[in-house]
């Protein structure tokens, strides 16, 4: 009984998870490597070339550049705009620092999302798809507050970075990157990109604080940092934790088998005795 | 109509007709307080829905990127559900373990599931954005095995089916179709095991809906629990509801009701208050558990832990005493102010999950509060829903006895 419900678990958990967890997913159940960015904050001049590259590439309304009033204030990404640049005045000065959706290795998204609507392909982009009923559980599942909705529209769709998928197959880098003056962006394996982050910490240590961001948060995500001064200082969440989002609901997903077989065996067990209590009961009322 | 209506059977089509369109015209004073306020509210909020599907659901609410989940989920759908545990409860208590002391009062319980499931969660089709593809995850255009929200939307189906399967020999009834009854009626147990089997998991998957909401909760709230709390507070929510729903119909359909009945109503509240009792005792204990585990001692002296405090203690610790003294003392004012209190502390309870405690980081204004429209639109859903119910009680033995037919089988 014993084993055949270790089995049962099991093969709930393969069923209900998609792979095994690591500590920092950098691979997918393809066994192909997921691609990512690398952003170097410290390069980042503010020029907004990529903003302005991410519009266009996806048929978006081009922002004006040249207008310095909007790091005033601090920006999100919106149904408009899949990355903006912010300004920090941190402890070093004033550092830029580039935010898009950080295509988590594990996304909390993608498990989130009931009709697969979300998913992360072979090559690490999370993209979205129209199957979508715009339930919205993948923005309240995004440690990054990423997706976001058309409020305003009567057939609304999620809107979000998609690490330009579609120039990934055509052999094309994304356009951001491609875009980037300063070499800010640097577009990799991901693998090779914690390489190459590790060695500049390594070649210039009082440059750079000895932290990769992103290469534990929630699982590790596909799109890295680095940066001059303590991340918090630069709009960071630095309190996400190291464990994939999904994790956190596969404690109740393997539950579910067990309670869907274990809890019918015992209601009609139960139901059984008091049907026999009660078929006694009358028995003795007729003597 | 009299407790025992003649026998009638609708036979064919040509009775059918005429039998429904009778049963369709109203019954009863027309122009009630009740009429005259919930039918404005339900022709506005049919407005307000048809302009939400055409202008987008920013057009009426106050839902934004960073509060994706509003009043809609957090009372309609979250809250909504719990109170319709009553009926999985219920059915445990009359069906599983035969005591037979709650029969009385087993249809309009699961009628009042049913319905709640119906409209509660049904009117999470005017929330979700693309609600032409509510049938996506059932039909198979993409299968999200491992997403919560997948499996809470299968049992959301599978429990309206088993709730009206548990339902429909009270239709047979009324349609005086005594063989479809029969057949019906033999189907009860195992809908009965199963939707209570649905009922665990999706009362707990609603709150393991949350888990990855993770660092958005405030701390007093989140807790790799939450599923389990969400269904030991369904069992005293629905109970709850059930004391304060069975009061209203008691004066309300007065007429519907035997002596019989009417004597043992007291009992039945009395049992229901004990149960109630249990179930928060056991809730505020692991409740308790959770929290010294959880170390937050810090935030309560936080504004966020007095409204904590408010919640386990003003709203679950005193009316769990309350149902308990009221039950020694056959006390039924108490036990009525309890199911209130309680009734409004699980309101509480779940929008602090899904919309007050939810990003407590985001002070006012920027926080989410919900606009009149869908406070009017979620009104008018409540009110459609009491009009479906007193139809049907009017006219199907729900209330009353069932026909002698029936009864001698």
């Amino acid at each position: 009984m014993k084993s055949l419900g270790a089995g049962m678990l099991g093969a709930a958990g393969t069923a209900l998870t998609a792979g095994k967890s690591k500590a920092a997913e950098i691979v997918g159940d393809s066994g192909k490597e997921f691609k990512g960015v690398l952003v170097d904050t410290t390069r980042c001049i503010g020029c907004q070339s990529c903003e302005e590259a991410c519009a266009v590439a996806h048929d978006l309304p081009v922002p004006d550049i040249g207008d310095e009033s909007v790091f005033e204030q601090q920006r999100d990404t919106s149904t408009t705009q899949l990355t903006v640049v912010n300004r920090y005045e941190a402890e070093k000065g004033e550092i830029f620092v580039k935010k898009q959706c950080m295509h988590c290795g594990q996304p909390g998204c993608v498990a989130a999302c009931l009709v697969k609507a979300m998913q992360k392909r072979v090559d690490g982009p999370v993209t979205w798809d129209t199957n979508c009923m715009g339930c919205r559980y993948c923005m309240v599942s995004c440690p990054f507050d990423i997706p976001k909705f058309e409020y305003n529209s009567w057939n609304p769709k999620i809107v979000k970075c998609d690490l330009c998928w579609e120039r990934l197959q055509e052999g094309e880098i994304p356009a951001c990157v491609e875009a980037c003056p300063t070499e800010t962006l640097l577009f990799g394996t991901r693998r090779d990109l914690v390489e190459e982050a590790r060695r500049r910490i390594y070649r210039e240590p009082e440059k750079y604080v000895n932290y990769i961001y992103g290469e534990n948060e929630v699982g590790g995500t596909s799109w890295i940092y680095l940066s001059a001064v303590p991340f918090e200082q630069i709009g960071f969440k630095t309190d996400l934790g190291t464990v994939a989002y999904p994790e956190y609901s596969t404690g109740f997903l393997y539950s579910v088998p067990i309670v869907l077989i274990l809890w019918p065996a015992f209601l009609m067990g139960l139901s059984y005795l008091t049907r026999r209590e009660e078929e006694k009961e009358k028995k003795e009322n007729k003597r | 109509m009299s407790a025992g209506a003649a026998p009638h059977e609708v036979k064919s089509l040509r009775d059918f007709v005429p039998f429904i369109l009778n049963e369709l015209k109203p019954r009863g004073k027309i122009f009630t307080p009740f009429n005259i306020i919930s039918v404005p509210v339900m022709l506005l909020g049919a407005v307000l829905i048809a302009y939400r599907m055409i202008m987008g659901l920013g057009s009426v609410t106050n839902l934004s990127q960073d509060f994706p989940w509003g009043m809609w989920i957090g009372f309609d759908v979250m809250t909504g559900v719990a109170f319709a545990g009553g009926a999985y409860v219920l059915t445990f208590v009359v069906y599983i373990l035969r005591v037979e002391k709650y029969h009385p009062i087993i249809r309009a319980t699961v009628l009042n599931g049913f319905l709640a499931y119906v409209f509660y969660a049904g009117a999470l089709v005017i929330d979700l954005g693309r609600p032409w593809h509510i049938f996506n995850p059932v039909i198979g255009n993409k299968f999200g095995l491992s997403s919560v929200l997948f499996l809470v939307a299968w049992h959301f189906l599978l429990y309206m089916t088993a709730e009206f399967i548990e339902i429909s020999p009270a239709f047979a009834e009324w349609l005086g179709w005594k063989r479809v009854r029969k057949i019906l009626s033999s189907l009860t147990l195992g809908a009965v095991v199963f939707g209570i089997t649905l009922s665990t998991l999706h009362q707990s998957g609603l709150g393991a809906l949350f888990m990855m909401a993770k660092g958005k909760i405030h701390p007093l709230w989140y807790t790799q629990f939450i599923p389990i709390l969400f269904f030991v507070s369904s069992i005293f929510a629905g109970l709850s509801l059930v004391i304060f729903e069975g009061t209203i119909s008691h004066k309300v359909f007065r007429d519907q009701l035997d002596d019989e009945h009417r004597t043992s109503h007291n009992d039945i509240l009395i049992g229901l208050a004990k149960g109630c009792a249990g179930a928060m005792f056991a809730y505020f204990f692991l409740k308790i558990l959770i929290f010294m585990h959880g170390r937050h001692w810090e935030y309560l002296h936080t504004a966020w832990g007095l409204w904590y405090l408010v919640e386990i203690i003003g709203l679950v610790l005193i009316p769990c005493y309350l149902f308990l003294r009221g039950a020694m003392y056959k006390n039924l004012t108490a036990i009525r102010i309890a199911a209130i209190m309680t009734i409004v502390g699980i309101i509480i309870n779940r929008l602090n999950y899904s919309v007050i405690a939810f990003k407590w980081y985001i002070p006012l204004p920027a926080h989410y509060v919900p606009h009149w429209m869908e406070i009017v639109t979620t009104l008018a859903i409540v009110f459609a829903e009491i009009w479906v119910f007193r139809w049907i009680v009017n006219r199907m033995p729900i209330l009353r006895k069932p026909p002698a037919w029936a009864a001698e089988e």
